[in-house]
């Protein structure tokens, strides 16, 4: 192949990245935003989706479809609901204290890491697609069901951009995330938004999750890419900016797609984390984001 | 926090000492290396405790100290054939380098951000030691033969793979750095450390560089957790990235909270405790990290003071 089909093929690999990223990101940010918590088990929680549709699609049989289109629905659900326990559990006993915090999440990554591990085990399994057309450019075929996973997340992004802006909802999560003492004082349910943002993030997780298991594999250790993704994300794009999320993560997507395809993709993730590390170091706002408060 | 008498302190933590020593000559063969393994592991944790307990610093990369330790010794060793005390005040030094590189990127960040920098480095740090696997041996590591592990002073010869010799020295280096923190945190400059902890705006406004002391907080930090790995390295003959893991950093996190941050004894504890509870309960399961797990997470629930803490708050209000 020449070089500028190579690079096509990259920014196609890039654009699917960012589409899933750019998913679980967001529910990282929504977390981080509302909650000030950093939810360091937010990369078990995309684990977690990606196991479950994997067992909902072995369990259902028939077309391959029927199994994907009942994991997209039940796995999300069966996740948010973890988190949920999880938040009012613990996370809310420690009073959202952020170190107290982030060590709990902690405990919660090595528990859902090692139940997956006891339960699913070692191995990394296939889920099949619910469809496989292949879309047939002039210098290689491309997977459709790829470009259907960016159109979904594309989709479910917009939807949750309404749902923040446009409704009760959204700006009951906003009024707590700007200032959660005066939301209290004005009767909002800070602690019933906080149960249900901590679901939420989960839930955007395990739908990314679900969205790339068919292309690649479920397997119990692949949160932790995705955690240090989503991280990377939220931070160049300032946290609780959605719309720097979206952006973070189509640049770090494309960037990791083209760098992998030319360079290895260890190093690639060496120059990711060590920009991002200088970013936090010398602009702590991030790149879109405004100065804190 | 009551004034804890000088005699009363010291001659507390030289029984634990004397304990740990007498111990040497009564312990199975099993408990004997665990035990030297454990007097390693707690001086990381000490390093570690040294930050977090008295500075208020959360760090999550502690693990690239470590492993700069382990590597600079460990492949001083391996590499250039250097000797013993050679490598090890080679992985020192590769230790209190990095940790003043590092303590002055990232302390110009604080709280959450600290932690998350912290992270990072550390995630560079260890992809670094896998990318150049030619040298480190990267996922498999590497060993340090046992010719290479023999320390020469004077006329005398020490083999380090012998068990005798090695509890010895990893209690020779437990008891210097236990005495050492036990110094410094009594000292005025850590009474500074607690104060920049307490409230570094106050501390500010007395007069004290807060950022040179957090530096040199991290920089001595960093150095105790090197010659911890350099350490390992020498004693144990293996030096591998998993050590450089995220999980290293947490494990000692785990320790200093389960002993009691900001006590002299609770990294000890907390190191003792931890590895003879995945010990024992290895036994009849191999989920080792859902202990971990539950572990952290009971802690921060129902005794964020560890068990130190705990003792100190309840009856012995003098502990260090």
């Amino acid at each position: 192949m020449h070089f500028g089909p190579h690079l096509l093929l990259a920014a196609l690999e890039g654009l699917v990245t960012s589409a899933v990223l750019a998913l679980t990101a967001l529910g990282l940010s929504l977390v981080f935003g509302v909650m000030r918590v950093v939810n360091v088990a937010h990369g078990e929680f995309f684990m977690l989706g990606a196991v479950l549709a994997w067992a909902l699609s072995t369990a259902i049989s028939g077309h391959p479809a029927l199994g994907f289109v009942a994991a997209l629905v039940i796995a999300p659900l069966i996740v948010g609901a973890v988190a949920l326990v999880a938040e009012r559990m613990v996370l809310r006993r420690l009073n959202y204290n952020p170190e107290a915090t982030i060590v709990a999440t902690i405990g919660m990554l090595y528990i859902i890491q090692q139940l997956a591990l006891t339960f699913y085990g070692p191995e990394a399994r296939p889920v099949e697609p619910p469809f496989s057309y292949r879309i047939l450019l002039p210098w290689f075929g491309y997977s459709g069901y790829k470009l259907s996973v960016v159109a979904a997340s594309a989709l479910l992004l917009v939807a949750t951009w309404l749902v923040l802006t446009r409704t009760k909802v959204g700006l009951l999560m906003r009024a707590t995330q700007y200032d959660s003492e005066t939301a209290q004082a004005f009767g909002i349910p800070v602690d019933r938004v906080y149960g249900g943002v901590f679901a939420l993030g989960a839930m955007l997780a395990a739908i990314a999750a679900v969205l790339i298991v068919p292309i690649s594999q479920a397997h119990y250790l692949m949160g932790q890419d995705p955690l240090l993704l989503s991280f990377i994300v939220v931070i160049i794009g300032g946290l609780g900016s959605l719309r720097g999320t979206l952006v973070a993560a189509v640049l770090i997507g494309l960037s990791d797609g083209i760098i992998s395809m030319f360079f290895s993709p260890t190093l690639a993730k060496i120059i990711a984390t060590l920009v991002v590390a200088m970013v936090l170091v010398f602009r702590p706002q991030g790149l879109f984001g405004t100065a804190s408060r | 926090m009551t004034e804890a008498s000088p005699a009363k302190a010291y001659s507390l933590h030289l029984g634990v000492i004397a304990l740990l020593f007498a111990l040497s000559f009564v312990l199975p063969d099993y408990h004997h290396g665990l035990i030297a393994r454990i007097m390693v592991l707690a001086v990381f944790a000490m390093g570690y405790n040294l930050l977090f307990g008295y500075v208020g610093l959360l760090s999550l990369g502690h693990a690239m100290f470590f492993a700069a330790g382990l590597y600079g010794a460990g492949l001083s060793v391996y590499h250039l054939g250097w000797s013993v005390p050679a490598a090890f005040l080679a992985g020192i030094a590769c230790g209190a380098l990095l940790a003043l590189v590092i303590g002055v990127l990232a302390l110009r960040t604080s709280g959450v951000a600290f932690m998350i920098v912290t992270m990072m480095f550390a995630q560079v740090f260890s992809l670094l030691m896998l990318y150049f696997a030619v040298w480190t041996g990267g996922d498999q590591g590497l060993v340090v033969q046992q010719a290479a592990r023999v320390l020469t002073l004077g006329g005398t010869t020490l083999d380090l793979t012998n068990p005798t010799v090695r509890y010895m020295s990893a209690l020779a280096l437990f008891s210097i750095v236990l005495l050492a923190t036990l110094a410094v945190v009594r000292s005025r400059y850590g009474r500074v450390l607690v104060a920049v902890r307490e409230n570094e705006e106050r501390t500010k406004m007395l007069g004290y560089d807060t950022f040179s002391n957090k530096l040199a907080a991290v920089v001595v930090s960093g150095t105790i957790c090197a010659a911890s790995g350099a350490a390992y390295a020498l004693l144990f003959g293996y030096v591998g990235s998993s050590f450089a893991s995220v999980q290293y950093s947490i494990l000692p996190l785990l320790w200093v909270l389960l002993g009691g941050a900001a006590t002299a004894l609770g990294p000890l504890i907390g190191t003792l405790f931890m590895y003879y509870v995945t010990d024992i309960t290895s036994g009849f399961t191999s989920a080792y990290l859902l202990i971990v797990g539950v572990a952290l997470i009971l802690l921060v629930l129902f005794f964020p003071k560890g068990i130190m803490g705990s003792i100190r708050q309840r009856w012995l209000g003098w502990l260090p």
